[in-house]
C-alpha cells in the first residue's frame, strides 16, 4: 500500500517537473537536454522500505548489542573507580606506582608515535608514489604485526635480545639494557603500532596520484619542497588519524609489553599492566581509577576521530582543506 | 583552567622520579608475597639506613614462579630471587648466574620463613571438606592452578601426593588418588594469585588449595563470613627460598645490600613480619609468640618424601613425567 503511494506521489512530481523544464528550456536549450537525461527512468525507490516493525527490531538489536558489549562495561569501569568516593580515586592515582606507570605510558607512546609518524610517511610515500619491484612484499610486511598476536611479538624482542638470545651476551657484556627496560618496552610497542599511521596514509596517497607532485617538480619544486609544500597538506587529516589510533594503541598495549617488561614495580609497568596488577592484588579502586584513565583516552580518541573522519571526507575535495 | 593544570599535572608526574637511592636492589619474587615484601622492604630500608646511614631503594617484580625465574635467566637484572620453591632458583644457578651451592649460603635451606599447603572453602563448608581424601569425591569442585607454570601448584600437588602415598602405603595407589583429584579440577589458573580471584571472585569450585599465607589473605581481604580455611590434618612444609643473583650483584656493586638484606629475614624483626603477614616463621621464640595464629599440622618435607626438588621436578612435572600422565586420562 505505501509501495503505491509513494509511486503516485513520484509520478506527480514527474508531471509538475515538466512543464517547468520546457520554459526554461526556451530559455537556453543546451540545459534542457542535459535535464532531460539525467531524469529518473523509473520512479525513485523508497530508502526505507523494511516495515516498521523490522527496522524496529534492528535498531533495538544493535543498540542493545552496543549497551552490552560498549556501554556497559564503561559505566562499570567509572563506577568501580569512584565506589569509594573522588578522595580514594584521586589517592589511587597519586601513588608514586600509579603516577610511575603513567609517566612511562606516555613517554613510550611519545617515542612510537614520533617514530612510526616517520617511518608510516616514509613507507606510504614509497608505496603510494612509486613503483618498485618487492611492493607488494613490502605491504605485507607492514601489515604483519596486525596478523601476528602481540605475545608473539614480545617474545621474538626476548630471543633476539634476552640474555639467552641472539644478541644478548654482546649487550650485556657492553652493560646495554634492551630487555626489562625502556627500549625493549618502545621496541615492542613501536612494533605492534606500526601499520597504523602507514594504513592510515597508503589508500589516501593513492587515490589523490602523483599529479600535483609532478606539477611541483615541472615547476622546479625540489624533493623536499614537494613533499611540505604539496604532499603533506593533502595528507595532513590522514595522517592526524593513523597518529590518533597509534597513540591509542601504543597507550593500552598490554601483550607485547608484558612479555618484554619484567613487571618492576614503578619501573617497568605501563598502565595497562598496573591494572592488571592492581586488580589481582584486590585493590579495586585503585585498578580502576587507572582504568578509568583508559577509558577515557578511548573516548577522547572516539571522538577526535569523528571530528577527523568529518574533515577527512571534506579534505578530499579538490579545494577543500 | 587547562593552562594552569597541566604544568601541574607535568610536575606531580615528573617530580616523584627525582628521589633517588643510595642503592637501589631489585627483587623478583613469585606472585603471593607481594603484601609480605612491601612491609619488610620498608623496615629492611629503615633498619639499613639507621646502621649505615644510607639509603635503599628495593624493587619489586612479581610473576608467577616459574616465570620470574625463566625473566631472570632472560636477563632481568635482579639482585635477589625470593621465589616459591628451590628449583625455580636452581634452573637460574644451572645458567651460572649463581653458585651451584646458593642453598647452603644462608641456615635453613635459605628459606627464613615457610608455610604450608591447606583448603580454602566457603562459608559453613557446605561439602563437608575435612581432610585430602575429601577432596576426590564426587561433585567436589577442585580450584588449583597449573603446576607446570606454578609454584604454589607444586606444592600442592605434591601435599596430596605425600598424604596418599603415606595413607594408602604406595606410590602407584599415590599416582591414582592425585589423577582422581586433578578428575575434580575445572579450570588450571597459570597462577596461585589466578587460582584464588577464579575461587574468590568469579565463586567456582568449592574449594580452594592455597598457600597458607594466600589463604589468610583472601580472608583478610573479603572477610570471615564468607570462607573458612581448612588445615588438613597432614601437609608438605613449603620453604619458599631466597638468594643472591651473584653475576647481577656483583656487576652493579649491590653485594653487601643484597646480603644484608636477606640476612634481615633472620633477626626478630624480620621474623614478625613474616609470622604478621601469615608465613611461618623459623625463630622458635616468635613461633610461640605466634602459636595461636597457625594450625597446628603434621609437616612433611619434600626431601623426606620425593628425595628433593630436583628429583621431583624430572619424576612429577617434566615433559612426559607423572602429572602428564595422570592429566591426559
Amino acid at each position: 500500500m505505501s509501495m503505491q503511494t509513494g509511486y503516485a506521489s513520484s509520478t506527480s512530481e514527474l508531471q509538475s517537473y515538466a512543464p517547468a523544464a520546457t520554459d526554461a528550456g526556451v530559455a537556453a536549450p543546451a540545459p534542457r537536454r542535459e535535464i532531460a537525461r539525467s531524469r529518473p527512468v523509473t520512479a525513485p525507490r523508497d530508502a526505507r522500505t523494511e516495515p516498521g516493525p523490522v527496522r524496529f527490531i534492528i535498531i533495538a538489536l544493535a543498540i542493545a548489542f552496543l549497551s552490552i558489549f560498549v556501554v556497559l562495561p564503561l559505566v562499570v569501569v567509572f563506577a568501580s573507580a569512584f565506589s569509594k568516593g573522588i578522595s580514594a580515586y584521586i589517592a589511587a592515582l597519586a601513588e608514586p606506582e600509579a603516577l610511575a606507570a603513567i609517566r612511562l605510558t606516555l613517554l613510550i607512546a611519545a617515542i612510537s608515535v614520533t617514530l612510526n609518524l616517520v617511518f608510516g610517511v616514509i613507507a606510504a610515500w614509497a608505496i603510494s608514489k612509486f613503483d618498485f619491484t618487492g611492493k607488494t612484499f613490502l605491504i605485507t610486511l607492514i601489515d604483519l604485526p596486525f596478523s601476528v598476536s602481540p605475545v608473539i611479538s614480545g617474545l621474538v624482542f626476548v630471543l633476539l635480545f634476552g640474555a639467552q638470545g641472539y644478541f644478548g651476551p654482546w649487550l650485556q657484556a657492553h652493560n646495554v639494557h634492551i630487555l626489562f627496560a625502556v627500549p625493549g618496552i618502545a621496541l615492542a610497542t613501536i612494533f605492534v603500532t606500526f601499520p597504523f599511521v602507514a594504513r592510515a596514509l597508503i589508500p589516501l596517497m593513492q587515490e589523490q596520484g602523483t599529479q600535483e607532485e609532478e606539477a611541483a617538480i615541472s615547476l622546479g619544486a625540489s624533493g623536499l619542497q614537494t613533499f611540505f609544500r604539496v604532499t603533506l597538506p593533502n595528507i595532513k587529516w590522514g595522517l592526524l588519524y593513523g597518529v590518533l589510533l597509534c597513540n591509542a594503541r601504543a597507550m593500552g598495549e598490554f601483550g607485547a609489553v608484558s612479555v618484554v617488561s619484567g613487571h618492576i614495580r614503578g619501573e617497568t609497568n605501563t598502565m595497562p599492566l598496573l591494572v592488571e596488577i592492581l586488580y589481582n592484588e584486590y585493590q579495586f579502586v585503585a585498578s580502576f581509577a587507572i582504568a578509568s584513565l583508559l577509558a577515557m583516552l578511548a573516548l577522547i580518541t572516539l571522538i577526535v576521530k569523528t571530528i577527523l573522519e568529518r574533515r577527512l571526507d571534506e579534505g578530499q575535495l579538490p579545494n577543500g582543506d | 583552567m587547562l593552562r594552569r593544570i597541566l604544568p601541574l599535572v607535568a610536575g606531580l608526574l615528573w617530580a616523584s622520579s627525582a628521589l633517588a637511592a643510595d642503592a637501589t636492589l631489585l627483587n623478583v619474587s613469585y606472585d603471593p608475597t607481594r603484601e609480605l615484601y612491601a612491609d619488610f622492604n620498608k623496615a629492611f630500608a629503615a633498619a639499613y639506613q639507621k646502621e649505615t646511614g644510607k639509603s635503599v631503594e628495593i624493587k619489586q617484580s612479581h610473576n608467577g614462579s616459574g616465570a620470574s625465574s625463566r625473566s631472570v635467566i632472560d636477563g632481568l637484572q635482579a639482585d635477589v630471587v625470593t621465589l616459591a620453591l628451590a628449583y625455580d632458583i636452581d634452573a637460574i644457578a644451572n645458567k651460572g648466574l649463581l653458585a651451584k651451592d646458593w642453598q647452603k649460603r644462608l641456615p635453613l635451606n635459605a628459606s627464613p620463613y615457610t608455610s604450608t599447603i591447606v583448603f580454602l572453602v566457603r562459608k559453613g563448608n557446605p561439602k563437608g571438606i575435612k581432610d585430602w581424601d575429601d577432596l576426590i569425591k564426587p561433585g567436589v569442585q577442585v580450584i588449583t592452578p597449573n603446576p607446570k607454570t606454578s609454584g604454589g601448584a607444586r606444592w600442592n600437588y605434591l601435599a596430596a601426593w605425600g598424604f596418599a602415598e603415606k595413607k594408602y602405603g604406595s606410590a602407584d595407589k599415590a599416582k591414582k588418588f592425585v589423577g582422581d583429584l586433578y578428575q575434580n579440577v575445572p579450570v588450571l589458573d597459570t597462577g596461585a594469585r589466578g587460582s584464588t580471584v577464579t575461587f574468590v571472585e568469579r565463586g567456582v569450585g568449592d574449594v580452594l588449595l592455597a598457600w597458607e599465607n594466600e589463604a589468610f589473605l583472601a580472608q583478610r581481604e573479603f572477610g570471615k563470613d564468607k570462607f573458612e580455611i581448612v588445615s588438613p590434618p597432614l601437609s608438605i612444609l613449603a620453604e619458599p627460598p631466597v638468594a643472591v643473583v651473584d653475576t647481577v650483584a656483583d656487576k652493579k656493586g649491590t653485594r653487601a645490600v643484597a646480603e644484608a638484606y636477606l640476612k634481615y629475614w633472620y633477626t626478630r624483626e624480620g621474623q614478625e613480619i613474616a609470622a604478621r603477614n601469615s608465613y611461618r616463621p623459623r625463630d622458635p621464640e616468635i613461633a610461640k609468640e605466634y602459636e595461636k595464629s597457625f594450625a597446628k599440622v603434621e609437616l612433611f618435607t619434600i626431601d623426606d618424601v620425593f628425595g628433593g626438588w630436583t628429583k621431583a621436578q624430572k619424576d612429577h612435572f617434566a615433559e612426559g613425567g607423572i602429572f602428564d600422565q595422570i592429566y591426559k586420562n
